[in-house]
């Protein structure tokens, strides 16, 4: 497809594996193993058994109306909020759990911002009977503490990253650290479309689903299976990636990510990595991210932990870079005004992050007749402390 | 002729070499270091540039890098306090650090400035073998700077033998699987990984680093190699040092035995 990366893992200018020599043998074997396994008829069959009977797939594709009613267009919500563990996450650690258990891998390492990637890792692991270790900045262990208690009454350890502004890249820092220091046994299990190749492609792959879903579901629905456009969040990308990937060679299909921008993208305190980002390498990866002039990486900010992340998946780099991808931002007020929004239209609580996506409705002008679906990516139950605090404003 | 390549003519053994972030402890203590290392009998210096997101990097050289930052370090300040630095110091000095800050201040014109500023040699160790070669090479090979690759216990003989066909210099030669860190003792496994290296006979020189922290393990890796690399243990001493100069002098002593 054109929008797999090259045999470096290269979308366009952006992505390859820009790592130390000594995460190369992992990455190698990831690289060298990755397509094979994952298109075999036994992972394939094992990995759909699961999203069905595990997670609950298909989550519904849901016409909401009052929604749709005030903002004078066709709004369809993906409900990725009802899969199990609560949020789209789980797509993906079912997808690499397989995989890492293909590689006989025994110890599972993780990062999280908001807690769902962890929760939805330590889950897998519970339910495979492997160990699992969960770095979390402790800015986040601190604001999404429901999290941090499922994941160790799941069986994981929560070690809390101490550097930078303890928030996602610092985790995805320690878990890169641990995995240099584990080679044989661990397997790094990523929460995003981040990271060096092949895993922006690999989580791809495992989110697409939901644009899959999308697709059939809307033709049932409508009897086309082509929405005007697909709103997704973004923090590193993995469930707008997932809820784009089957349009991005429909171009009638707008598909508008929307970035945290924290108190504003000009306040100095935002998570806009398109928006204030420029060319560099993180976390293994070259693509936007928010950095001096001497390419110090900038910390971010967003109330929303799982997009305080200052960087963004590669593939998306390309595609706002072609033009293909619509980058807009909400910031921390928008979001929350648009989470009690859906909560009192459409008796549905989202996640923090889901509800940037859900802000940027009040940015786009939509035609009547337009049919427009927004990726639900999260519950809000592990968000509840903010919005008592909001409401209570 | 590059200075690394000197040093390793003229001397096969025991090449002892310091690593030490720039802008840390204090922000222009940069050229009095190097001075000291070289009037106490370090032979070779990598000057660490710092970087906000060192992932191959344990919690000494993590803290020493924040520090420096906060300090206000930047690659334009460094090469200012380098400017002079070759009318006193002589033994070959390397620049190690993460790929980005680079690319920020621009691949050509970093290799130019390691040129006019006498650098001999870069240690970039998330820059790949492959885009390296592709984009990277001829820029430091025009300027005469040595680009050294990191090898480790899981690097396949077939990639060594790669990597030395590439290379010059050195050959860095990281200890074990692990972050960078002090350790005190070298153990019976890694001894089997640097016999294995040691038996390629690679054309360029090996230099041991990560977990290298004092006489002991000093002398022990010099028995596979040509030389090893301090950075933690020294830069954890400056954090605590009372008297820098001689705090250096006595650090170096006890090392060399
Ligand atoms: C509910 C939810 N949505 C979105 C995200 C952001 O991640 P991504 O951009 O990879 O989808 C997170 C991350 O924690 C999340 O929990």
């Amino acid at each position: 497809m054109k929008h797999s990366p090259d045999e470096r893992g290269f979308f366009g200018k952006f992505g390859g594996a820009y790592i130390p020599e000594m995460l190369q043998a992992n990455i190698e074997e990831l690289r060298e193993n990755y397509l094979r396994i994952m298109n075999s008829e036994n992972f394939q069959q094992q990995f759909h058994k699961l999203m069905k009977d595990y997670v609950g797939r298909p989550s519904p594709l849901y016409y909401a109306s009052r929604l749709s009613q005030h903002y004078g267009t066709n709004i369809y919500l993906k409900r990725e909020d009802l899969n199990h563990t609560g949020s789209h996450k789980v797509n993906n650690t079912i997808g690499q759990i397989l995989l890492a258990k293909e590689l006989g891998k025994s110890r599972i390492i993780a990062e999280t911002g908001a807690g769902q990637h962890g929760v939805a890792t330590a889950t897998v692991c519970a339910l495979m009977g492997l160990q699992c270790v969960v770095y979390m900045g402790e800015t986040d262990v601190k604001r999404q503490m429901p999290n941090v208690l499922r994941m160790q009454m799941l069986g994981a350890t929560v070690v809390p990253a101490m550097s930078g502004n303890r928030t996602l890249k610092d985790a995805g820092n320690e878990a890169l650290r641990d995995w240099i220091s584990n080679p044989v046994d661990t397997y790094y299990l990523i929460g995003s479309v981040v990271g060096p190749h092949p895993f922006p492609d690999m989580v791809a792959r495992f989110q697409s689903i939901i644009s899959e879903e999308i697709r059939w579901q809307l033709k049932e629905q409508t009897g086309n299976g082509l929405p005007d456009y697909v709103l997704a969040c973004i923090g590193g990308g993995s469930n707008a990636m997932g809820a784009f990937y089957h349009f991005i060679e429909d171009p009638s299909v707008k598909l508008v990510a929307v970035e945290a921008a924290g108190l504003g993208v000009d306040s100095g305190e935002t998570a806009a990595s398109i928006a204030k980002g420029t060319e560099g390498v993180i976390q293994g990866a070259r693509t936007m991210l928010m950095q001096t002039d001497d390419g110090q990486i900038i910390e971010p900010y967003s109330i929303s932990a799982g997009l305080d992340y200052p960087g963004i998946g590669p593939a998306h780099a390309h595609l706002h870079d072609i033009g293909r991808e619509i980058v807009i931002d909400a910031t921390d007020k928008e979001a929350l005004d648009a989470a009690f929004q859906l909560t009192r239209l459409e008796g549905i609580i989202p996640a923090l992050e889901s509800a940037h996506a859900l802000a940027g409705l009040a940015k786009m002008k939509f035609k009547s007749d337009d049919v427009v679906v927004v990726n639900i990516s999260g519950r809000g139950d592990k968000d509840m402390d903010t919005y008592i605090k909001y409401m209570s404003k | 002729m590059n200075r690394i390549d000197t040093l390793f003519q003229q001397k096969k053994n025991n090449v002892l070499s310091v690593y030490f972030t720039a802008g840390h402890p204090e922000l222009n203590s940069t050229a009095s270091i190097l001075g000291e290392l070289e009037a106490s009998g370090v032979e070779m210096v990598e000057i660490g540039m710092p970087f906000s997101d060192p992932l191959a990097d344990g919690p000494v050289i993590q803290d020493s890098s924040s520090k420096a930052l906060k300090n206000g370090m930047t690659l334009k300040l460094l090469f200012d306090q380098l400017k002079d630095i070759r009318k006193d110091v002589k033994i070959p000095l390397l620049l190690m650090g993460y790929i980005n800050p680079v690319l920020q201040y621009g691949v050509e014109n970093f290799c130019k400035k390691c040129r006019e500023t006498g650098i001999d040699g870069v240690i970039l160790p998330d820059l790949p073998m492959d885009i390296y070669e592709e984009s990277f090479r001829k820029c430091f090979e025009d300027n005469g700077v040595h680009f050294i690759f990191l090898i480790t216990p899981q690097t396949s003989d077939e990639r060594i033998r790669m990597i030395d066909s590439i290379s010059g210099g050195f050959i860095y030669m990281v200890s074990s699987a692990a972050t960078t860190g002090a350790k005190s003792t070298i153990a019976e496994k890694q001894i089997e990984y640097f016999n294995r290296v040691k038996a390629l006979n690679l054309k360029n020189p090996l230099v041991i680093g990560f977990g290298i922290s004092n006489h002991e393990t000093f002398a022990s890796a010099c028995r596979y190699a040509n030389g090893a690399i301090i950075g933690s243990a020294f830069v954890k001493m400056l954090d605590k040092a009372t008297d820098m100069k001689s705090d250096i002098r006595k650090f170096v002593k006890e090392v060399l035995g």
